[in-house]
């Protein structure tokens, strides 16, 4: 199974998006990349082509648009004007790729620093070429347009510039605020991101598709599972194979633990943030019970690489039904014990209700998936529009808050918890017996009876173990609703074991983005609340 | 009372070196700053929470601020981006101060050999101690600090450490 897209010029593109928007309700835009066609065996005319990925408002629908791109330099209309998402998405295709955006208000790189020379996702930049950055930059650029939008005067209404991060203990990893202060109101904001950029997509079409799993693992290292499974997922669709159903099992029950470690970290931070200290013991503690029982399982706490293409390394251990209820069991008492002390709490509700709130209108602009848009009202999550995985099957329900405030996005976590426990309670009580991978040579390693004990089994182990699994030519987009919202992956194959192109749609990426607006007229502490709800997660939002 | 009685002196003072004292009271006292960026960052929340409780060891007071540590903790990968940060960050302890690397990024740039980054931290600033692990067990964070305890311990004067390291951001 292969996307199709849909080909259109640059000159219509921006027709062609806001048709689509206003008149065909794709309200959503997901991402935007480009492709570098410069090694491909039968390139295109052009060497390269823009991607926009747009999702309709019944959340059923994706549409993939394709623009090729004639001149980089002149590059195409900007559709920021269109999308708030698109902001950011293409400042990214800018940085890594060199294409040009006609009329957009701020196009400077976001992931790479100031200093950096070309363009590192085109083919003709090597993978290894560093480039030292010596200072930081002052991000008045940004800052001062905002100022001069709102008619503010540094010196006249005796403002004060104060950076946020990077190196913050509030800022949940390597984010960078610079706030405009008016008191301790926040009246201008801009982020700046990509200190944690660790070249996922160029190291991807370095690596064969095994390869790049422990790579997916530190993309959202606290639900690292997750990532395993949506990137072998993706190239499953490509291939066209389904797994097992033991496998499909034991790969809900897993993706369903991460989502509740993954909130578990989420809340124990934010609370922590706030003073509640008491509440990260009560909810992290449970996340290592949770750990241990992974350890067991897959030999990693943290890092688990335990999904291959086509199945995963090993099956489930003999008794992982009494490790995995106990685990449950703390988890709840742990979720319990906090809930008890922040219910009725009026520190806790005074504080963050009312705090950032995000309209369903503005958070479907900004791109927000998963927890967060579910906040603000939006009933959107993949497993029920889009149920892959047998998740039709399971009686949960979907979590969605009313106002989209801080409050509504911790409280749509915590909620969340519960409803993963009972899918995790419901697949244990289902899981069948039999097969976990596909039985399928060209795809899964032979067991090592055959690999020591025939040349047969040796050559097939050999093959994959060099050349990897060899995806069929195409072009496709795997979604997948992770814990933070939809994590999505854009995988170009030219039919070889290694990618031609990978494209990240994270989840952070977009949440972050409207970060910056979302806390104006807030204060600074606020800010900080907002930040731990939003669950920005460098690894995933930088790659 | 009668000072020159050296029997009742005997009694109330210990000699000892300064050095050795003063070692002696830091060996359980460090501050870290902990310039936690990714993965390992998560795992140093593990071992500074109850069940592995950095706190046995005296170095649970972390700080925030750079000025008021003597552990710099570097858990996570170092971009080409956030190199000057770090070295701004080491540059603001106080001496004395040492120096962990957590992890395989930390350590040497891990697995990710590429455009953006940074090949080990230790092109930017001395290290003292190396964790392996991507990432470590927080067993292996604890022992990092004791590895710095027993270092520690033979820390022969007061000096400024680390003179003669030259980083690549140094002349810059």
């Amino acid at each position: 199974m292969m996307s199709e897209a849909i080909k259109i010029e640059s000159a219509d593109l921006l027709d062609t998006l806001r048709k689509a928007r206003d008149e065909e309700g794709y309200t959503l835009l997901l991402d935007i990349t480009a492709i570098d066609n410069l090694y491909k065996s039968h390139p295109p005319m052009t060497r390269f082509e823009l991607v926009y990925v747009l999702r309709h408002s019944n959340f059923k629908d994706t549409r993939i648009y394709k623009v090729p791109v004639s001149d980089p330099k002149t590059g195409v209309e900007t559709v920021s004007g269109l999308f708030s998402s698109a902001d950011w998405a293409e400042r990214e295709v800018y940085d890594q790729y060199g294409i040009h955006f006609q009329n957009h208000k701020m196009l400077k790189r976001v992931l790479n620093h100031e200093e950096f020379i070309g363009h590192p996702l085109r083919k003709d930049y090597e993978i290894t070429k560093g480039q030292y950055c010596t200072v930081s930059q002052d991000m008045m650029d940004e800052m001062q347009p905002l100022l001069d939008a709102r008619n503010l005067d540094m010196e006249k209404d005796e403002l004060m510039i104060v950076n946020l991060g990077p190196s913050h203990p509030a800022s949940h990893g390597t984010i960078r605020t610079l706030v405009a202060l008016d008191g301790e109101t926040i009246v201008a904001a801009a982020s700046e991101i990509g200190y944690l950029h660790r070249g996922f997509e160029k190291s991807c079409e370095n690596h064969n598709y095994n390869q790049i799993i422990p790579y997916t693992d530190r993309l959202n290292y606290c639900s690292a599972l997750m990532n395993n499974i949506a990137f072998a997922k993706t190239a499953e669709d490509m291939l066209g194979v389904t797994l097992p159903d033991r496998g499909i099992f034991i790969r809900i029950i897993l993706a369903e633990l991460s989502r509740v470690i993954d909130h578990l970290v989420c809340l124990a931070a934010g609370l922590l943030d706030m003073g509640g200290q008491t509440n990260y013991w009560y909810l992290f503690n449970p996340r290592n019970n949770a750990y241990d029982f992974l350890s067991k399982l897959t030999g990693a706490r943290l890092t688990n690489s335990y999904m291959r293409i086509g199945g995963m390394a090993y099956d489930l251990y003999d008794g992982w039904e009494s490790d995995l209820e106990d685990v449950l069991v703390k988890i709840d008492f742990g979720i319990t014990e906090s809930l008890k002390m922040i219910t009725h709490n009026r520190i806790y509700n005074d504080r963050i209700q009312d705090v950032s709130p995000v309209s369903a209108k503005q958070a479907i602009d900004y791109g927000f998936t998963g927890p967060n848009l579910r906040a603000s009202g939006v009933a959107y999550d993949l497993r029920f529009s889009d149920p892959y995985y047998y998740y039709d099957t399971f009686d949960f329900n979907m979590v969605v808050g009313s106002v989209g405030d801080t409050y509504d996005r911790m409280m749509v976590r915590f909620e969340e918890m519960n409803e993963s426990m009972k899918i995790i309670r419901q697949a244990m009580k289902r899981i069948p017996d039999g097969e976990i991978n596909v039985p399928d040579k060209r795809i899964i390693l032979p067991n090592k009876n055959c690999v020591y004990g025939g040349i047969e089994g040796m050559m097939n182990q050999f093959k994959l173990v060099i050349d990897g699994v060899k995806v069929p030519e195409g072009e496709h987009y795997g979604a997948f609703e992770a814990a933070n919202g939809e994590l999505g992956f854009y995988i170009v194959s030219d039919g070889s074991g290694t990618p031609y192109k990978v494209k990240v749609r994270a989840p952070s990426f977009y949440h972050l983005s409207a970060y910056p607006k979302i806390i104006e007229h807030y204060q600074v502490a606020d800010a900080i609340m907002t930040l731990g709800s939003l669950n920005i997660i460098a690894g995933e939002m930088d790659r | 009372m009668d000072l020159s009685n050296t029997n009742l002196l005997d009694e109330a003072i210990v000699t000892t070196k300064i050095d050795a004292v003063v070692n002696w009271g830091r060996e359980a006292s460090l501050w870290p700053f902990v310039f936690g960026t990714a993965c390992c960052a998560i795992e140093f929340m593990a071992t500074a929470a109850s069940r592995y409780d950095i706190s046995r060891f005296g170095a649970e007071v972390l700080r925030f601020s750079p000025r008021h540590a003597d552990l710099l903790v570097v858990a996570g990968t170092v971009s080409y981006k956030q190199a000057p940060i770090l070295k701004q960050i080491y540059d603001q302890m106080p001496e004395p101060k040492w120096v962990i690397a957590v992890g395989a990024c930390a350590s040497s740039g891990g697995f990710y050999d590429n455009y953006t980054t940074l090949q080990g931290i230790d092109e930017i600033v001395p290290v003292d101690v190396y964790v392996a692990g991507c990432p470590p067990r927080p067993e292996a964070i604890l022992d990092a600090v004791m590895d710095i305890q027993r270092q520690l311990k033979r820390e022969p004067k007061f000096e400024v450490r680390n003179t003669d390291f030259k980083g690549k951001l140094d002349d810059v």
